[in-house]
């Protein structure tokens, strides 16, 4: 999941960070925590990185209007704001560290070096860093190239359309993908007079009622196809395409288990978030600087026919002050005193 | 993968290879132009909404015999992957329904072979593709099951393939055959290796 290539080192390992660029992956799924607080987070993210990058944005919603989602996306931070906060972050684990009693049993990693701070220039860098308590200006919004969705705007503009014998909601947005496609030229049917550019395609809560599908809320849904064959068919728009998707889902409100299993076949990139409002993990001290976790469902291996499971299985998400961070936990073994910590930090590249 | 990339469009060009590309035919059916008398598309289903391969399997026994009379041999049809048709609404009992005629016209008629992908799990919930992954296991004479390490993730290792050969004769009641290698995927190929015999290993 990863990388700037920055920050890497910790004082127990020397490993590699995996770097996974979600942009080579057309669609990817990214299942909602119970109130949809965080992935709504990433999928921010995910459109704000398509703004910074330059690429045009597809934004749909039943709830919520797209230009207000647009408002809401975090700003990218300076260069100036990137050094003093990855600052920040190094006296932070500087003083924890010599705060700490020498360890004992682990002394062989106590010379091992710091971590080393390099920010390359931003052409160079792979994704950007956003705060999340500030905006994206309005410059920077409309000097990028988006289309909206917006469910309810669409059934009262467009009341009759061809059915293709799925969900409504889910039929209007097809065509409305397959629209935008091809008219901008993304399909390559007719030579794009700029550079080429790619389309980023957000799509939030789908599955939910508010996209006329009732798979939330019975176990056998009256069309218990619709949303696979739209993820199908998206898949094949995607495929056909210079395009990369984000979809959010309310997976803990989708009862049948079979659904599920397919959706995550259909689908690139699989990603749980889980967090600890309202359980009890939230008082857990283990998790107390956390808000959540993430579970890797699915990451596409290329050349293989099955999935790759990610080595790491233990990660853990906080957003403290701005910005957004994906822990690894590991268990200091041969320190049984020390209880479980966390290291290891990833940065999400969208 | 790349490797195989130019010949495999060399034998599309030759006839050799026939390609169904079922997420661009699916487009065609549902974004496409109406389509002319005559011609039906093989994932005409989709869009009716319905269960019934037939259409699938006239494009795949048309496209065999066609190339029948050329000095191809011994035709192969190869499925990637059939767990999909579930999901676009089609009945288990029509998935292999299909299946069964195929292997009538492909493996009795023609004396070809048919390599049928489909995915599965142990903890799986999705009874339909169950049903139809334990059919295929009970017709197939070989099986290669590949997952992950139960121990987990490697990197020098990705996973174990499992090689399942049927004994030839159900009569005789000989054992199956039973061969388990772990493999590594590389960029342009693939290495094979016996349990526990990893480069990174040895």
């Amino acid at each position: 999941l990863l990388g700037p290539t920055y920050g890497t080192g910790s004082i127990l390992e020397n490993t590699t960070l995996e770097v996974l660029d979600f942009n080579l992956l057309p669609s990817s799924l990214n299942l909602e925590d119970k109130y949809g607080i965080y992935s709504n987070l990433l999928f921010k993210y995910f459109l704000a990185e398509g703004i910074v990058c330059g690429h045009n944005l597809f934004v749909a919603s039943a709830k919520e209007d797209p230009a207000d989602i647009l408002k809401e996306l975090p700003a990218p931070l300076s260069d100036d704001a990137l050094k003093n906060q990855v600052d920040e972050k190094e006296t932070a684990i500087k003083s924890k560290q010599e705060s700490q009693e020498s360890m004992k049993i682990a002394w062989r990693y106590q010379n091992l070096p710091r971590i080393e701070v390099n920010i390359p220039a931003a052409s160079a860098r792979f994704g950007h860093y956003y705060d999340v308590s500030k905006v994206v200006s309005p410059e920077l919004l409309q000097s990028t190239k988006w289309h909206r969705f917006f469910l309810p705007e669409e059934m009262s503009l467009h009341p009759e359309i061809k059915t293709c014998n799925m969900t409504c909601g889910y039929t209007r947005l097809l065509q409305s993908i397959q629209r935008i496609i091809y008219q901008e030229g993304f399909d390559g049917s007719y030579p794009q007079k700029k550079q080429k550019n790619i389309l980023r395609i957000g799509i939030q809560s789908l599955g939910s009622v508010l996209w006329g599908d009732d798979i939330c809320c019975a176990h056998n849904p009256e069309d218990i196809y619709s949303l696979t064959k739209f993820l199908y068919v998206l898949r094949g728009l995607l495929r056909m395409s210079l395009s990369a998707c984000i979809i959010t889902m309310p997976a803990h409100l989708i009862q049948n288990k079979a659904i599920m299993e397919r959706v995550t076949n259909l689908s690139d990139t699989v990603v749980g978030l889980e967090s600890f409002i309202g359980s009890e993990r939230e008082t857990n001290p283990l998790y107390k600087d956390y808000q959540g976790l993430i579970h890797v469902h699915k990451i596409p291996q290329l050349n293989s026919l099955i999935c790759d499971v990610s080595g790491t299985k233990d990660l853990a998400f906080r957003l403290k002050r701005k910005l957004f961070t994906i822990e690894v936990r590991e268990t200091v073994f041969f320190h049984y005193l020390e209880p479980e910590r966390w290291s290891k930090s990833y940065h999400l590249v969208l | 993968m790349r490797l195989y990339q130019n010949s495999l469009t060399a034998a599309k060009e030759r006839g050799q290879l026939v390609f169904l590309e079922g997420l661009k035919s699916c487009f065609d059916v549902l974004f496409g132009e109406e389509q002319h008398v005559g011609q039906t598309n093989p994932l005409q289903f989709v869009s009716e909404n319905g269960s019934n391969l037939k259409t699938m399997y006239e494009f795949v026994r048309t496209s065999l015999i066609a190339s029948g009379s050329d000095s191809w041999k011994c035709p192969v049809l190869l499925v990637d992957d059939l767990s999909i048709l579930l999901s676009l609404g089609v009945r288990p009992v029509d998935v292999l329904d299909f299946i069964h005629y195929c292997r009538v016209a492909v493996c009795s008629q023609l004396k070809g072979n048919i390599v049928v992908l489909v995915h599965s799990s142990d903890d799986s919930e999705d009874e339909e593709n169950e049903l139809v992954v334990n059919s295929l296991c009970h017709q197939s004479n070989l099986i290669l099951w590949a997952e992950g390490l139960a121990t987990g993730f490697c990197k020098d290792v990705h996973g174990q393939l499992k090689i399942i050969q049927k004994g030839s004769s159900e009569l005789k009641a000989e054992r199956n055959l039973l061969q388990i290698y772990q493999y590594k995927i590389q960029d342009k190929n693939v290495t094979f290796f016996a349990r526990g015999m990893s480069a990174a290993v040895l």
